[in-house]
């Protein structure tokens, strides 16, 4: 669908050469609403859960701490990766190096993501559902919408990882997608910790 | 995400210029004007759904029980419906788009002399997810159950639960389109913030900036600070309608309360965020055809920040009878007395502009000078609001509703009016007719006070919102009251029969208007260098540069009475 694009825009900063990229700008800009959905939810969360009701309540499975902390590790490492690979594409391009980095990074995030789901279906299995407790219904809610994040920043990503491999990927878009896996690694362990640990 | 972060890529395939088709020009475009007109068109369509609205159920409330011409007679559940969506249309499909959007888009790029937004895909993104939650939002009126009608605000349990609200597919289908809504203009938001930022013409330095751009680059802010809250809530509830979740339900262990503090976080800003492009809009409107410099430019700038900080701490003042506590309250009362501060220094900047001024009364300017002083109004009968031990009398009541309508109708008609009286020659190259500018000016103000004005008596007398049918109450029944109710559904149909004009204006001015020229006021800001209308790109091969701020009117020892952002200083 190339004809309907009639924008006569130059790529904008052609004369200037600002602070930031608009890819990273406006991704930073993103990532401050991002904080402030998490932030509520958190929020929401804490006050549920200083209410009446015993926390976690009798009879629901408790989670899978050790498993998520080993998941979490790898979840970090795929953000270092993901540095690294930005790092490597500044200093020398779509290097083979570079490649291989952000494959790594990628496949990292998928196992994740997996392991995640993994975890999910298992707890439903023993009774754990949006609906069985506000536990259940907050666990969900906050670690599945971290889940969708990570989904969704991984297709970034990858599509990233298809430029970079046809060679037309430019720094700034990199940087923008870099930012947001920061952003989706950044905030796991806060939830992990609030979630996982009480 | 990804959108947004390969959106620069897109750059590259622009070039290829040849004669744009009909879809690619006006629909699928992902120029800022066209899709600025796309949001302005939506939003005035919109704006006949919600007045119509307003006229049925104002209807029922002067004549209770009678049959409405052009509906019927009005059932309760629909009397509901009609107030819900009547509240959710105006400030999320009216000022929002209108104000936010298609000022925004239209101004920013034209205003800081760039030739389109940075992320235009994105822009057109956002406009085609307003588009489906419109239509979304229309859908929810016609299925079975009818539109939601639990207020604008979704207070759960009713709105959580159909047994209540029986609108079991309208109360979830009304929750996504105003979360599609949202959605929409994050995407513009994030488009206007970085546009500011990262574009802005050779020599446009941050004092430079006319007003109402960092106006609608603050409000942009406020939003995208505040919204994430509304959209945690609203996804919740959404939960609680749809998958039987208890998030707000108190006896599954959940809170009531806790939507009310999501939904005003986001409820409280959210004002500032359509009231900051209204003020923009005025000051440059007071600056032009008062032919003065803008009083206290750097004092608007800093107040209004302040502003936009203090609005994140005000929310619970809606909730003063909802079971916060007293200290709580206190503080709240604080915060909120603390806020019209900022507010009235803006205003009162711009009455001081017009001091000394040789002030210029076109049709645009009238509009502008309407909105400082019915806003003044509201923005003073706010306080009393804010004040919990009022408050407690006064919640609920029609005086707050004719508070915030002394917010609002300023804001998203008073306002918006002045804006397309004045821009209306950029945008389509002719000027609008001015004689009919003023009479629809002297219909629409003088009906909006003979509308607003009882329904303050009324409240102030203990008359509650959201009632079907005043005579099932005793107390509130008596013919003086009946009388002014009356009143002030006469009032609102003149003031729509008002619009009439107003339409009429509008579409006969795009053939038939008087040419306006590129600079039809003689005003300063770079807008006026572009060809009426704007091109493509805006400024055509030689992009401007500035060297001197917005409002240097009437400076001493010039012939002329203007001095534009882009002139070349002669003794360079
Ligand atoms: C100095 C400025 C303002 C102050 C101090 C103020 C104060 C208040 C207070 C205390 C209330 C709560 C009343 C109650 O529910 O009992 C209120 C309600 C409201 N205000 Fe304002 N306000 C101000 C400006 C605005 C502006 C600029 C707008 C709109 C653009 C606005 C829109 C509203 C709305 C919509 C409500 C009612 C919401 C509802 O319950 O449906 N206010 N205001
Ligand atoms: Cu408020």
């Amino acid at each position: 669908m190339k004809t309907i694009d009639p924008s006569f825009a130059e790529p904008i900063d052609s004369d200037r050469s600002p602070a930031l990229s608009s890819s990273a700008l406006g991704i930073l800009v993103f990532i401050v609403t991002e904080l402030m959905f998490f932030a509520a939810l958190i929020s929401a969360y804490l006050i549920i859960k200083a209410g009446p009701e015993a926390w976690p309540p009798a009879g629901q499975p408790r989670l899978p701490i050790e498993a998520s902390a080993v998941n979490s590790l790898i979840l970090f490492a795929s953000g270092y990766i993901l540095f690294r690979g930005y790092r490597s594409f500044v200093k020398e391009g779509n290097s083979e190096g570079t490649v291989k980095l952000v494959r790594f990074c990628l496949l990292l995030g998928v196992v994740f993501v997996a392991v995640q789901g993994f975890e999910w279906v298992r707890l439903v299995g023993f009774g754990l559902t949006m609906t069985s407790s506000q536990y259940g219904a907050f666990f969900y809610l906050i670690v599945g919408t971290h889940g969708i994040h990570a989904i969704g920043a991984l297709i970034g990503i990858w599509r990233l990882y298809v430029k970079l491999r046809a060679g037309i990927l430019r720094q700034s878009s990199f940087q923008g997608v870099l930012f947001f896996w920061y952003f989706v690694v950044g905030i796991w362990p806060i939830l992990y910790v609030l979630v996982y640990l009480s | 995400m990804a959108e947004v972060a390969h959106a620069e890529v897109g750059h590259d395939d622009h070039h290829d210029h040849h004669e744009p088709s009909f879809w690619s020009k006006y629909v699928f475009s992902t120029d800022h004007k066209m899709i600025a007109m796309q949001y302005m068109f939506t939003g005035m369509a919109m704006a006949l759904i919600g007045g119509f609205f307003a006229y049925v159920f104002r209807m029922q409330l002067a004549f209770p029980g009678a049959s409405i011409p052009f509906w019927g007679t009005l059932s309760p559940a629909a009397y509901n419906s009609l107030v819900t969506n009547h509240g959710t249309i105006m400030i999320f499909w009216v000022a929002m788009p209108v104000l936010i959007a298609a000022m925004g888009n239209f101004l920013i790029p034209l205003m800081i002399g760039c030739d389109d937004m940075v992320f235009p895909r994105v822009n057109r993104l956002s406009y085609q997810i307003f588009l489906i939650s419109a239509i979304v939002l229309i859908i929810s009126f016609f299925v079975p159950g009818g539109g939601f009608g639990g207020a604008w605000t979704a207070y759960p349990p009713l709105s959580a639960k159909a047994q209540y609200n029986a609108t079991p597919f309208g109360a979830p289908l009304w929750l996504i389109a105003v979360t599609l809504e949202i959605v929409a203009f994050l995407l513009g938001g994030i488009n206007f913030i970085t546009t500011v930022m990262n574009a802005r013409a050779k020599g446009m330095r941050m004092y430079d900036i006319p007003i109402i751009v960092w106006m609608i680059v603050i409000a942009s802010i406020l939003f995208m600070c505040s919204v994430g809250p509304l959209i945690a809530g609203a996804v919740m509830l959404l939960f609680d309608q749809t998958l039987g979740t208890g998030f707000f339900d108190g006896a599954a262990g959940g809170d009531p309360v806790l939507w009310q503090h999501l939904f005003w976080f986001f409820g409280h800003p959210e004002v500032y965020v359509v009231l900051l492009p209204a003020m923009g809009i005025v000051g440059e409107i007071t600056c032009t055809f008062a032919r003065k410099k803008l009083f206290a430019y750097k004092l608007i700038l800093y107040s209004t920040i302040g502003l936009g900080i203090l609005s994140f701490f005000v929310w619970a003042h809606h909730q003063f009878i909802s079971g916060v506590d007293p200290r709580a309250a206190y503080l709240f009362t604080t915060t909120t007395l603390l806020i019209s501060i900022p507010v009235a220094i803006v205003l009162f900047a711009y009455i001081a502009t017009l001091y000394g001024g040789s002030i210029r009364f076109t049709t645009a300017m009238l509009f502008a000078l309407a909105f400082t002083g019915e806003f003044l109004l509201g923005g003073v009968t706010g306080i009393w609001l804010g004040s919990s031990g009022v408050d407690v009398y006064l919640h609920d009541t029609y005086f707050v509703l004719a508070h915030f309508h002394y917010t609002f109708v300023p804001i998203a008609i008073i306002a918006t009016f002045a804006a397309v009286y004045y821009w209306y020659p950029k945008m389509f190259g002719r000027k609008m007719n001015e004689t009919w500018g003023k009479i629809h000016f002297w219909g629409t103000t003088v009906s909006f006070n003979g509308i607003f004005i009882p329904l303050f008596i009324l409240g102030a007398g203990g008359q509650h919102r959201r009632i079907y049918n005043f005579q099932h109450y005793p107390d509130l029944a008596g013919a003086d009251m009946q009388d002014m109710r009356v009143f002030a559904t006469l009032s609102l149909i003149v003031m729509l029969a008002f619009q009439v004009i107003f339409i009429v204006n509008f579409f006969v001015s795009l053939k038939r208007g008087e040419k306006a020229g590129n600079n039809p006021w003689k005003a300063n800001t770079l807008e006026w260098v572009a060809t009426s209308p704007a091109p493509h790109g805006n400024f055509g091969p030689v992009m401007p540069e500035v060297y001197r701020g917005p409002y240097e009117y009437s400076v001493e020892g010039r012939e002329e009475d203007y001095w534009p952002q882009n002139e070349k200083p002669s003794d360079s």
